[in-house]
């Protein structure tokens, strides 16, 4: 029999116990502000600062020694091209490499290492793979200091990132899809073109989005290896020189990149060119969340047709 | 093991569809099945019964060598031999896509591939190569009708299978396996994720399917053992106690041991 003073007792504990909920919970809220309202705080900023410089001229100019008549045509272009050139040979090369580590590869002590490696190769500096760039694509293939070299750099340095999200994306199939599909009588390739990447298709395609959200404001990498900081023309449009070879010159072009202009601006005296970085911020900024919110609406299109 | 007498009465008129001799089979250091023997007989259904970890999804999941897609599994020993042209599925020179096209199967729990009703059942046809649309249409129809699935899905074939219920996604499952035409199909404790009428309806089903094909059906369910199937095998502890007439099996067994499982006296 529960007696009054009993469920008193009981009650004074789960009131003492809740505390830490409480604590926890505005711990956590804490800790989140320090991340959303420091950006927040940033981005604001620089939109005060930067907005009112925006305008279609802001887009149609090439850098220039006025602060004025500066903008950012040949920095959105390369980064435009870089990422055009980063995308097509990092997801295809990442995805295959995901697909194989997943599906292909016998479990042995050589695959153990090279997964091992691919995460390791995820934390290496950026710098680094700018040094590598310049002497492998600049030099030794003789890229020079054009959109290919630097797209491929990025390509590299995002590889890891699509690998590693190919592979989760993969893993998150149940393994009774899997069995399925063999027991079927299909083959590896079958069940991998059939089911593996049509139903990972937006966890990859996720991770991509991040990759390139991540490259779109890499700036060592693309200075190591020797993007111009100044610019005033543009690459010929891809696709559109005379074919075959010509096809193909907007690659071995030389460019710049967003945040490449930005530093420029920011590294001048006048405060005019600061306030051409942060327009240029801005834009970046938007770039990169355009991308981001890309992500979210395709994984959630991708989603709606895959129920387990 | 020696098949136990007794035998006869149920196999009169029976042709051997698969023999399973000696089998031994290993998971990596754990020998999961020691010496397992049994016969599979045409147009029948086959129970294979007993307790957890006992080997009976092990060694249904021999005869589609589902085993070889994971590393450490091994097959040691013995072998399953196909009728009538005296195939043994685990030679090393078989190639195991083959036999999963001669002997498909239905997992425990229902996997509809994420894909139309009508992709879900052509699957088992497109990886043969089948792509002429009348003929596609025809075959997913005749194994939708099969599997008692027809007059639920035929005005919505291009919804996801996953809008089915759960009886349901076991019925398309059913239809992707008996698409193919298969001469034996694997029921890996298909009920046990279904309510009572879905259970039934599946029950039904497999009692019918026995016209058409060859049946080999794990369950820990000793009352579905006894109503659908013709033969049961008992397996412990990775081998074969008992194999006879399901019947036989249930009312006289000729091992304590089955006696002790099939009266709940142990398991």
């Amino acid at each position: 029999m529960l007696k009054p003073a009993d469920l008193a007792a009981i009650r004074a504990i789960i009131t003492r116990a809740k505390r830490w909920d409480l604590f926890f919970s505005l711990l956590g809220i804490l800790s989140l502000m320090v991340g959303v309202l420091t950006f927040t705080v940033l981005f604001v900023d620089m939109a005060i600062q930067g907005v009112p410089r925006l305008s279609m001229d802001f887009f149609t100019s090439f850098p220039s020694r006025r602060a004025e008549h500066a903008g950012i045509l040949s920095a959105w272009v390369g980064t435009v091209l870089v990422m055009l050139v980063t995308a097509l040979s990092a997801v295809p090369l990442g995805v295959a490499a995901g697909v194989y580590l997943e599906e292909y590869a016998p479990k042995n002590w050589i695959t153990d290492i090279i997964e091992i490696n691919i995460s390791n190769l995820a934390g290496i500096p950026s710098i680094v793979y700018g040094l590598l760039a310049l002497g492998l694509f600049v030099y030794y293939f003789g890229f020079g200091q054009s959109v290919l070299s630097a797209g491929l750099t990025l390509a590299l340095l995002i590889l890891p990132v699509i690998i590693v999200a190919t592979r989760e994306a993969i893993r998150a199939i149940p393994q009774s899809i899997h069995e399925g599909s063999y027991a079927c009588g299909a083959t590896t390739w079958q069940t991998v073109s059939d089911h593996i990447l049509p139903y990972s298709s937006a966890g990859i395609l996720t991770g991509v989005i991040i990759g390139m959200a991540r490259a779109i404001g890499e700036t060592a990498p693309i200075i190591t290896i020797g993007a111009l900081t100044f610019i005033a023309f543009l690459p010929t449009a891809p696709f559109s020189g005379d074919p075959p070879a010509g096809l193909f010159d907007w690659i071995f072009a030389p460019f710049t990149v967003m945040p490449i202009q930005m530093f420029n601006w920011t590294s001048r005296p006048e405060a005019a060119f600061s306030i051409n970085a942060a327009a240029a911020g801005f834009v970046l900024v938007f770039m990169t969340l355009a991308m981001n919110g890309l992500a979210i609406y395709v994984r959630y299109r991708l989603r709606k047709n895959i129920k387990w | 093991m020696q098949i136990q007498t007794g035998l006869e009465a149920g196999v009169e008129g029976a042709l051997l569809k698969a023999d399973v001799r000696d089998l031994d089979f290993y998971y990596g250091a754990f020998h999961a099945l020691k010496r397992v023997s049994m016969p599979i007989y045409d147009h029948r259904v086959t129970a294979l019964i007993g307790p957890s970890g006992c080997g009976k999804s092990t060694l249904l999941r021999c005869f589609n060598r589902m085993h070889d897609l994971y590393p450490g599994n091994r097959y040691a020993g013995g072998g399953i031999v196909l009728y009538p042209d005296d195939t043994n599925l685990l030679a090393p020179g078989v190639d195991p896509i083959e036999v999963r096209m001669r002997i498909s199967m239905v997992f425990q729990k229902p996997n509809p591939f994420p894909k139309s009703i009508y992709e879900n059942v052509a699957y088992s046809l497109r990886v043969r190569g089948m792509s002429n649309k009348n003929e596609l249409d025809d075959r997913v129809e005749s194994a939708l009708k099969g599997a008692a699935l027809w007059n639920e899905v035929s005005n919505r074939l291009k919804e996801l299978g996953a809008n089915l219920s759960g009886g349901q996604q076991q019925r398309l499952c059913i239809a992707r396996a008996l698409a193919s035409d298969p001469e034996i199909i694997l029921f890996d404790e298909p009920t046990s994720a279904l309510d009572p009428i879905a259970t039934a309806s599946i029950e039904e089903l497999i009692t019918e399917l026995k016209e058409k094909v060859t049946i080999l059906i794990v369950t820990h369910n000793m009352q579905q053992a006894a109503r659908i199937s013709d033969f049961t095998g008992y397996m412990y502890l990775g081998e074969m106690v008992e194999f006879g007439v399901t019947d036989q099996i249930f009312i006289k067994p000729q091992k304590k041991a089955t006696e002790d499982y099939i009266t709940g006296r142990f398991g």
